[in-house]
């Protein structure tokens, strides 16, 4: 069998796969659809964690921006794993203790405040909308390169089979496909990193692979190599960063606390039976996490050395197929500047902006024309970091199933992710504004077709943004790590560890944290991205970093109009009291 | 209204849950220092100083900030859970 039927052989096994689990787990109560009545093993719910967390940027990005980044790719290695930490230790626990559905439901009790509740609804939707945009993108992108199928039709196929097991099983059904999907992800993650570091170096695994020696007769270890070869090139050495440290610090702060305030994964703890499973259990998703997270790095690494060796000073007619399959895509292209008919890959970018091609026509060599204007580096090629892990398995000249596997592992990364983010969005929608705001009366069989709706809904709207992506969806991802950092983290940190935090702190907190990071966002982003450098920002610190002064700002001014505005009512003090001790949590319940 | 007795329990209760949080309070203080430390500290600040050694091939400010940082968390978290339900039996606060 070819690649290609093979990717659909793995590609439809998995989907009906996702179905089957979606059949066998249908759901009959808004506590089974919200939290999956809260019978979830600790390490399974782990597992479904790190399908949740792991999207198609960990999967199909991050390994790629790692490459290219080298060194300053470090902030989401460390970013996007220490901010479980943060969840394990100082958040999940207690919010398990307290056993409800949602995390606008918590802010808005301990706050004794509707206000507070539409605050972190709004929050909520906005971030997870943001987030879901780019996954639907990734489904379309996958099957357009591997299944050859138009990237809007496999945006609507993604959108259908989430929407079977979300709308049917709800968090159950979400819960058991999301086990099912990591072991799929990690699976088709680690088979061809393995087998790429064995080529390099000879070790089997990646993680020790980085480290070790090139297998040609160098002496030199991959690391090594790299360095020398990228200096070479004109680039910084690949163990040096090019980012400022405060800049470093900043980002990786944001992502780490951005993470611990995700709903979408904070309401994943809420479905193990105890809160001293949510402390296990958040270990070990921060294992199966891992495993993908200290790969990442390795593959990034052998990628941009293969990258290097099979691309630079090679005459266009001898590139390998991979190289003209992604041309053809348009997420790589080549200017002959220097009109020598041989590649030159240097630091710089080859041409102003993204490549633009003149139709199907080809040049000289045979390769696509490309109409921008050309710049005075010596680079002559465009790559998008994206395909590195996509391109990966080809470049290493790997067997057609590992590819299959891949673009099966992509999905599965994508959808996982989708799930879990659009049932956030629904619960918001059914539980903390209709039931708890709106329409206080409605039954639980009411709630649960609401919920059902929203879900339908939000995919669709989530399938809109994926077919008709607006430019702005890579700007926004700051955005919802810096906003969960700014507004939602430090309003549930201070309502577990201070009783006199009062609901004018919070709200005041939450608003100016919000307002502080959109607007500094916005103004750079969007307002003037010329002006978007170094000098100009406040400290030095990037937009992407924004979101740790913007907690500051949370936390200093929810304590200065705290000490001015009356202590919270003594039930809520006795709420705090409750949580902080593990005895007596029971099933999440209604009111 | 409450018994004597029953005032004297519930006080007692009230005073061993608060230094159950103190003493959770202190172990969280001693996890989170070691969590600044692996990541902030070798993986950014000290980076650099710390690249001069090498280990398993790696300069071992940039093995913190890719591998190392990542490994010490996942230990963290187990020995707060591990610790935390030690904690929990000791002062009869269990779930």
């Amino acid at each position: 069998m070819d690649a290609q039927n093979l990717t659909y052989l793995f590609v439809g096994l998995s989907f009906a796969l996702y179905i089957g689990i979606a059949i066998w787990s249908r759901v009959g109560s808004t506590r089974e659809f919200y939290v999956a009545g809260t019978g979830v093993h600790p390490v399974l719910n782990g597992m479904a964690t790190a399908a949740d967390w792991m999207s198609a940027a960990s999967f199909i990005s991050m390994a790629g921006l790692i490459a290219f980044l080298g060194y300053d790719g470090s902030v989401y290695l460390m970013g996007w794993t220490g901010g479980y930490v943060l969840l394990a230790l100082l958040l999940a626990p207690y919010l398990r203790k307290y056993g409800k559905f949602t995390v606008p439901e918590f802010i808005g009790d301990r706050y004794y405040s509707d206000a507070a509740r539409l605050v972190a609804v709004l929050c909520l939707i906005f971030i997870s909308f943001t987030y879901v945009a780019g996954q639907m993108r990734g489904v379309g992108i996958v099957f357009s390169r591997f299944l050859e199928v138009d990237i809007n039709l496999g945006v609507l196929i993604g959108m259908a089979i989430v929407f079977i097991y979300a709308v049917l099983g709800g968090m159950k059904g979400i819960t058991y496909t999301q086990v099912a999907q990591y072991c799929v992800m990690i699976f088709a993650y680690t088979v061809p990193a393995i087998f790429i570091s064995l080529l390099i170096t000879g070790n089997p695994i990646p993680q020790l692979g980085l480290g070790a020696e090139v297998l040609d007769g160098s002496g030199l270890t991959v690391l090594e190599k790299l360095d020398s070869a990228l200096i070479d090139l004109g680039f910084t050495a690949y163990t040096d960063g090019s980012k400022s440290t405060i800049d470093v610090f900043a980002i990786t702060a944001a992502l780490m606390v951005g993470t611990a305030g995700l709903p979408h994964v904070i309401v994943r703890f809420f479905t193990v039976p105890k809160a001293s499973d949510a402390r296990v259990s958040a270990g070990w998703a921060l294992v199966f996490i891992a495993l993908l997270y200290t790969t990442a790095p390795a593959v990034g690494a052998f990628a941009r050395l293969n990258f290097i060796t099979e691309v630079n000073e090679t005459a266009y007619t001898e590139t390998p197929e991979w190289f003209k399959n992604w041309e053809a895509l348009g997420l790589i292209a080549w200017r002959d500047k220097n009109g020598d008919g041989v590649i030159q890959y240097r630091a710089g970018a080859p041409f102003d902006g993204k490549p633009e091609f003149e139709g199907e026509a080809r040049g000289d060599h045979g390769e696509r024309i490309i109409t921008n204007g050309v710049t005075a580096s010596g680079n002559e090629v465009y790559v998008d970091r994206d395909i590195m892990v996509l391109a990966n398995p080809e470049i290493a000249k790997l067997p057609g199933w590992v590819i299959a596997l891949v673009a099966a592992g992509g999905l599965a990364a994508a959808l996982s992710t989708a799930a879990g983010l659009l049932l956030v969005i629904s619960t918001a929608v059914s539980h903390d504004l209709l039931k708890r705001t709106w329409m206080k009366d409605i039954s639980d069989a009411q709630e649960l077709r609401a919920a059902r709706l929203a879900a339908a809904v939000a995919i669709a709207v989530a399938g809109y943004l994926g077919i008709n992506p607006p430019a702005f969806v890579a700007q926004v991802v700051a955005f919802a790590f810096g906003l969960a950092a700014a507004s939602l983290f430090p309003a549930i940190l201070m309502g577990i560890f201070s009783t006199r935090m009062n609901k004018e702190g919070a709200i005041a907190g939450m608003l100016s944290g919000l307002f502080f990071t959109a607007g500094y966002i916005i103004y750079f982003k969007f307002m003037v991205p010329e002006a978007n450098v170094a000098e100009n920002w406040l400290f030095g610190i990037s937009p992407e970093g924004i979101g740790m002064v913007g907690m500051i700002v949370n936390f200093a001014v929810a304590f200065v109009v705290d000490r001015f505005t009356p202590a919270p009512p003594e039930s809520v003090q006795i709420l705090v009291e409750d949580i902080r001790v593990p005895m007596g949590a029971g099933g999440a319940h209604d009111h | 209204m409450q018994s004597g007795v029953g005032r004297t329990e519930a006080s007692e209760d009230v005073a061993r849950r608060r230094s159950y949080w103190r003493a959770n309070l202190k172990l969280l203080a001693k996890l989170l220092v070691i969590w600044f430390v692996v990541s902030f500290g070798a993986g950014i600040l000290l980076e650099d100083w710390l690249n001069q050694f090498t280990v398993l091939g790696f300069k071992l400010g940039f093995w913190f900030a890719q591998q190392g940082s990542i490994f010490t968390f996942v230990v963290l978290i187990f020995v707060y859970a591990r610790r935390m339900k030690q904690l929990d039996r000791a002062f009869g606060v269990e779930d």
